[in-house]
């Protein structure tokens, strides 16, 4: 009897094509009343875009049940929303920049959501890869100098001469030929192995081993330095290329990853006083994280100069509790609004219930994460799917408050739902590996080879 | 390892939690004061998008102002049929600089925000159609605005007529005067250039003209000898005077407790005998500066002011235009008050204000409350929302003091210093100023007038600030009085 045979425990599968339809429909439903609140009609293509997504999520869906069977049935239904949200709000603000472009008399400019849906079908491949080439997760740690070289190698890459390639002044991009890519978000992923992966080797010195200083439990250097310099290194990087969202998540996730590893909590407290060391040095250093914390102190003491953050406000003030309703505010008068500031969009038409709905399918989504790492039996697989789970929560909060005016503005794009195919692959990429995971944790746990029958000493008569 | 994962997930629930909190302030708590901000585009795009109601005038409803529907990014664009005249009624409707006037004391009405509109918005908001503005119809007479501005030509100065009647305001002009239209231009560029032009930047502190300031209500002149009518009111309503009671017009006036003396302009007495007595309506038809300087001192200064508050002095008369208050200062010393009597020293009216002293004698004594909006109205333009029904502001005089004030104010057309004012078969009542306010610039030339002097259908006041004559009482009955003919001719006629 093969356990694919097995009813219990429940894997959930119909659950989640149930889901799967709901979220197919949500992403559906969105795109139709954007042009609905535009333009007064359904797009004519509306039935072709609910095939090509059921198409696409289909895919995803059969090679979940074939590889990952017992993974949590609600982690892909929660990415497929979000992923066709951003899909509606893309093809909103292409609405609204032909408007614009119309009504200057220029010619119609590039629409983005054709690209962003191309994107997630790579997006999906990748899922797919990643699931059917990674059986185990736990193969990863095998990876962990190699990830952390890897890592820091994708953050240097923008920085050379040839591919290296800046916009609005964030050295962040590389480009090849036509293709331009931010290798930041792969760095991210790929960061969180190496950290699990040398944590879990090292947790045992860097917990024990070392000394007392001021009530702290300091590790010693040799335990603690390879993961220092990494993480040094990659900070360095982020900070040169003038990038402080990366650097900020990355700092927390590691973080977050050292004390989950070593189970001090003294560690929290010694990456509290670090940030703020580290955010006053920056302040006093450089002009650009001056001007975010000025502009998050008081954007109105100067609307030109934060005219982001205080449109981004104005947007969400205008969407008020229930919105304006897709395609009826005005989200193309904050600038970026289909990266960065995504959220402000969507707060503005969907208003503060749709923003919090988006906000709380984040978090069933990092919970859903936290819980497979409650589960999973092996401590780099805990590991791994805290610093994802957890990490993939940092980055909204950092962006989703930050676009808020909760916390200083700190660049970061909306996971799965601002523009950008480097970001929304990678993504994907996470996702198949926390969907890994949860295969993992809910998997019954292997039982020994079943005997022969007429070995057995005793007979098991089943009932049912 | 189990027990920080659960940590790290309870500090995850903390930070959903700070993010659904902050949102909730922003989208809940905040959203109200930052949707008010002057320079929230959003805001401004949305109000743009809807048809503003127009402001009418005339029996014929012309609109002075309406919005004209565009392909623009803003829906709609202001227009102003005739900007410069109707400008400091209509004010202006900018994107980067607000409203103005009547655009906006009664912008509620006009962007269809007014509660009195709600039932309209709920009937747009079921059928889903744009919100539409409601109307505005002022009581302007077209003709008498008309009147007003070409009688003023290039003057600079400022033209008021009521209907004494109720109050209703049927001319403002002010000169100069702007274009309303490229303040309300799509062009940021335009509005820009435009607001700089109205505020004058580049031109020097002493050369400016403030074509935006309206110097028919919000600018205070002294009034010179036409506030001599608010102290022969305080004289009759003492009941120690009449009309012919006499009182010294003597060449100079012995202004008590000083050395200075207060003298005619004439350099004359301006009655007869050694002691110059004079009859209160031959000072007041030759505009006796002596003897109404009697007069003040012999009333007080309790009673002068009692009498000019009676008239609206010290208050704000018509709050649509944020109307300056007119002084009539308090705590007068003697030399003082009878200065004040012939409105020098520290007495400033506006010319809204100087109509109203007329319009109350024209009106049996009662001030009724000026008012520039006659009826707001739907967004059909027809269906009348709420129409202004004249209010008594105060009784300013007797039934009987009025009509003393009357006959001495048609001896001043007729046969005094108010001549130019005559309209052939209509009795007109009027009275001349004409006020120094320093050595070094011309005289203000006033004029105030009513007519016909029994049934009177219009008062006027006019000013002419840079009247280039000798300060003298025949400027204002040279270059005020003709003025305010023709606006009066320019209402009776109509």
């Amino acid at each position: 009897m093969t356990p694919e045979a097995t009813p219990l425990p429940r894997r959930g599968r119909g659950t989640e094509l149930a889901l799967l339809l709901f979220a197919v429909g949500i992403a559906t439903a969105a795109y139709v009343s954007v042009d609905l609140g535009a333009l007064g009609r359904v797009p004519p293509n509306a039935i072709a875009y609910l095939a090509g997504l059921c198409l696409i999520t289909g895919v995803a869906h059969v090679v979940v049940r074939r590889w990952a069977p017992y993974a949590d049935p609600v982690i892909l239904p929660l990415v497929v929303t979000l992923n066709g949200l951003g899909l509606a709000m893309i093809h909103r603000l292409d609405r609204a920049d032909a408007e614009a472009a119309r009504q200057a008399g220029e010619a119609p400019p590039d629409v983005n959501a054709p690209v962003q849906l191309t994107w997630m079908v790579v997006g999906v491949v990748l899922f797919v890869l990643v699931l059917i080439v990674v059986r185990d997760h736990r193969i990863l740690s095998r990876f962990t100098y190699t990830a952390g070289l890897g890592g820091i190698v994708l953050l240097l890459l923008p920085l050379l001469p040839g591919i290296g390639h800046s916009v609005r002044s964030a050295q962040i991009w590389v480009r090849v030929g036509s293709l331009t890519f931010q290798p930041g978000e792969a760095a991210k992923i790929v960061l969180i192995i190496a950290f699990a992966g040398y944590l879990v080797r090292t947790k045992d010195a860097l917990a024990l081993a070392g000394r007392r200083v001021l009530g702290i439990d300091l590790p010693r250097a040799r335990d603690l330095g390879p993961i220092l310099i990494v993480w040094l290194t990659a900070l360095g990087i982020l900070a040169f290329e003038r990038d402080l969202g990366p650097s900020l998540l990355l700092f927390g996730i590691f973080v977050l990853m050292i004390y989950v590893a070593t189970e001090r909590i003294s560690w929290i407290a010694v990456g509290l006083v670090l940030l703020l060391i580290g955010g006053l040095a920056a302040n006093a250093a450089f002009g650009h994280v001056q001007t975010r914390i000025e502009a998050w102190l008081d954007p109105f003491s100067d609307t030109d100069r934060f005219g982001q953050i205080v449109q981004s406000l104005y947007g969400l003030a205008y969407g008020g509790p229930v919105g304006t309703g897709l395609g009826q505010g005005r989200p193309d008068l904050v600038p970026f609004a289909e990266s960065d500031f995504i959220a402000a969009a969507f707060g503005e038409e969907l208003g503060m219930a749709g923003l919090m709905a988006i906000i709380l399918i984040y978090a069933l989504l990092a919970s859903r994460g936290l819980r497979a790492a409650l589960v999973l039996r092996d401590p780099f697989g805990k590991l791994l799917a805290t610093g994802l789970a957890a990490g993939l929560l940092l980055q909204v909060f950092i962006v989703i408050g930050g676009v808020t005016k909760l916390i200083p503005l700190t660049g970061l794009t909306t996971p799965f739902l601002s523009l950008g195919g480097s970001s929304l692959i990678m993504n994907w990429v996470l996702v198949a590996l926390l969907v890994r995971l949860s295969d993992a944790a809910r998997r019954p746990a292997p039982t020994a080879p079943p005997l022969g029958v007429d070995e057995a000493i005793t007979q098991v008569v089943r009932l049912s | 390892m189990n027990s920080p994962i659960r940590k790290v997930a309870a500090g995850c629930l903390m930070l959903v939690l700070l993010m659904l909190a902050n949102i909730t302030f922003v989208q809940a708590f905040q959203a109200d004061d930052l949707n008010a901000r002057s320079d929230n585009r959003r805001v401004l795009l949305d109000e743009y998008a809807r048809e503003r109601g127009p402001i009418l005038v005339g029996a014929d409803n012309t609109p002075i102002a309406q919005s004209v529907p565009t392909d623009g990014e803003f829906g709609y664009q202001r227009q102003y049929a005739n900007g410069p005249l109707y400008a400091p009624i209509t004010g202006f409707y900018s994107f980067l600089f607000g409203r103005s006037a009547i655009e906006r004391a009664e912008n509620g009405i006009l962007s269809g925000d007014d509660d009195r509109l709600f039932v309209r918005r709920l009937v747009d908001l079921v059928t889903n159609r744009e919100r539409q503005g409601g109307a505005v119809k002022l009581t302007i007479d077209p003709a008498a605005q008309q009147a007003a501005s070409d009688g003023l030509g290039d003057f600079k100065g400022a033209v008021v007529a009521l209907n004494p009647q109720t109050g209703a305001i049927l001319a403002m002009v002010s000169n100069p005067s702007y274009d309303p239209n490229p303040l309300a231009s799509h062009s940021i560029s335009e509005q820009r250039a435009a607001w700089d032009a109205l505020q004058e930047t580049a031109v020097p502190e002493e050369d400016r003209q403030k074509p935006g300031l309206n110097r028919a209500t919000a600018q205070t002149l002294p009034p010179g000898s036409v506030f001599k009518l608010v102290t022969a009111t305080a004289a009759l309503e003492s009941g120690r005077y009449e009309p012919d009671s006499t009182v010294p017009g003597p060449a100079a006036y012995d202004l008590p407790q000083s050395t200075v003396d207060l003298p005619n302009q004439s350099g004359r007495g301006c009655g007869e005998g050694s002691e110059q007595l004079v009859t209160l309506t031959e000072a007041l038809r030759v505009s006796c500066n002596t003897a109404f300087a009697f007069l003040g001192n012999d009333l007080g200064p309790e009673a002068l002011r009692e009498q000019a508050d009676r008239f609206g002095f010290n208050s704000s008369p018509l709050e649509e235009l944020n109307a300056a208050e007119s002084v009539f200062p308090a705590e007068l010393d003697p030399p003082s008050t009878a200065q004040s009597a012939i409105g020098q020293r520290d007495v400033r009216a506006t010319p809204l204000q100087i109509a109203m002293v007329s319009a109350a004698i024209a009106n049996d004594g009662v001030l009724m409350r000026p008012y520039l909006v006659e009826e707001v109205r739907g967004p059909d333009l027809v269906s009348v929302i709420e129409q202004t029904e004249p209010e008594e502001l105060s009784r300013a005089m007797s039934p009987e003091t009025a009509e003393e004030l009357t006959r001495m104010m048609v001896n001043v057309v007729e046969n005094g210093t108010g001549r130019n004012a005559q309209i052939d078969g209509v009795e007109v009542a009027g009275k001349t100023g004409t006020a120094e306010s320093s050595e070094d610039r011309p005289p203000y030339a006033w004029f105030t007038s009513f007519a016909p002097a029994g049934d009177a259908q219009v008062a006027v006041a006019v000013v002419v600030e840079e009247a280039d004559v000798a300060a003298t009482d025949i400027a204002g009955g040279r270059l005020a009085a003709p003025i305010a003919r023709q606006v009066m001719e320019a209402v009776l006629g109509s």
